[in-house]
């Protein structure tokens, strides 16, 4: 147990530190080049940088890469490997805007190592059972697969959803990932308790450069990377279900858009903006019947709100998402 | 506002519990046998597909529930 916790602060402090000094040269980088875009919601439209991934998969790289050589882990291999092959799509979207539907398909793609790995090495990647809290497992071996290659983009798109707001995408996807973590440890599942640490480390790292106000914006790469090793944690952690807990109000966030464009779109291809400024640059809903509903718009529904108070009105929902999601995590070893 | 998303992630969190309770209730017990080397892959392909109706219900539900929960804000 002590190595594993010597483990688990080595992975950490790779995690945190890479993150935090890589991100002021990017940032310097980034502007040189003017790859820039403007922060609509700050007064005057200060140009921030784009993308952070490069950053955010450096942290990742060199923190499981290290795990990697002390324990060979396929389920670990599986982690770099996904995230980074989302890393890359996000990268290809951040340079060149591809179509709605290329970059689900890209990222269900990305799910190939977590498959392969999981055939060279049976019951050490995944197990094709879902457990739920009270009642239980269900194995389902054929269906699994499509669980496996659907969570990629789920969790990948549903964290660079919620990419709106400063600091929000790195603020929340360190709230859900430490309850992962946490949760993990609950269920004895150690191993990977300690893969996942990074991806909180790397988030909170992120975070002091993307909180408000931004120095810079992680883009696709940043956010496609954060979701997509989410994901696979869940799916080699054998927590779906919690993981899935973890995440409600980013899924509620993608579930109220879905539901109000009834398509899958991207954010810049609509019409009209849920949210608009008030003349003290508050965020307030907008009137407009076609925007779509979105979980910023219907915090903002009933008074405008500073960009900052959003953020921490979505970090309260992360909490207490967080907080089901370790309830769930004990409610795994109760039978009814 | 902020009290009615709360009580959405509350009630999509039961609706997780409950939805695995029926799930494991109808798909756990359910074997199919006689076909063979095709039973393992039948036995599959049915549950495959109780499983993703039982989804596709859950997330009629929560369109109706979510309805019910911001009926004032969405019309707005």
């Amino acid at each position: 147990m002590l190595e594993k916790t010597i483990v688990a602060i080595i992975v950490s402090a790779i995690a945190f530190v890479t993150v935090y000094a890589v991100t002021p040269p990017l940032i310097k980088t980034l502007e040189k080049r003017k790859l820039v875009v403007k922060d609509y919601n700050r007064v005057g439209g200060a140009n921030v940088a784009r993308p952070g991934g490069p950053s955010v998969i450096a942290g990742i790289l060199a923190s499981e890469t290290v795990l990697y050589a002390f324990y060979s882990s396929p389920a670990v291999l599986a982690i770099i490997l996904t995230t980074f092959l989302a890393f890359l799509v996000g990268l290809a979207d951040d340079r060149k805007v591809l179509g709605g539907w290329f970059k689900p398909l890209a990222l269900a793609a990305s799910a190939a190592p977590i498959i392969l790995l999981g055939f060279y090495a049976p019951h050490t990647v995944y197990e094709p059972q879902l457990s739920f809290p009270l009642f239980g497992y269900v194995k389902i071996p054929l269906l699994y697969f499509a669980l496996i290659v659907f969570m990629i983009p789920i969790t990948g798109n549903t964290i660079n959803s919620i990419d709106v707001l400063n600091g929000v995408a790195s603020g929340f996807m360190t709230i859900a990932s430490f309850a992962l973590t946490i949760s993990l440890f609950i269920v004895h599942n150690y191993d990977i308790a300690i893969a996942s640490l990074p991806l909180g480390f790397v988030s909170l790292a992120f975070y002091k450069y993307h909180k408000f106000p931004s120095k810079i914006f992680p883009g696709d790469s940043g956010a496609l990377t954060l979701g997509a090793m989410y994901g696979t944690i869940a799916i080699v952690g054998h927590v779906e279900i919690i993981a899935a807990v973890a995440l409600l109000p980013a899924v509620i966030n993608s579930f109220l858009f879905l539901s109000s464009v009834k398509r899958i779109i991207e954010h810049r291809q609509l019409k009209a903006n849920p949210v608009e400024h008030t003349e003290d640059f508050k965020l307030k809903a907008t009137a407009d019947k076609n925007a779509p509903v979105t979980l910023v718009r219907l915090i903002v529904a009933n008074r405008p709100m500073t960009e900052k108070e959003v953020g921490f009105a979505i970090f309260k929902l992360a909490l207490f998402s967080a907080a089901l999601a370790i309830i769930t995590a004990f409610m795994m070893d109760v039978r009814l | 506002m902020k009290a009615s998303l709360y009580v959405y992630i509350f009630v999509m969190w039961l609706m997780i519990v409950v939805g695995g309770g029926i799930l494991i209730a109808i798909l756990g017990p359910l074997k199919i046998d006689g076909f063979g080397k095709y039973s393992e892959l039948l036995d599959s392909t049915i549950k495959a597909a109780i499983s993703i109706l039982l989804v596709v219900l859950w997330i009629f539900i929560m369109s109706k529930i979510k309805n019910l929960i911001f009926h004032k804000q969405i019309k707005n």
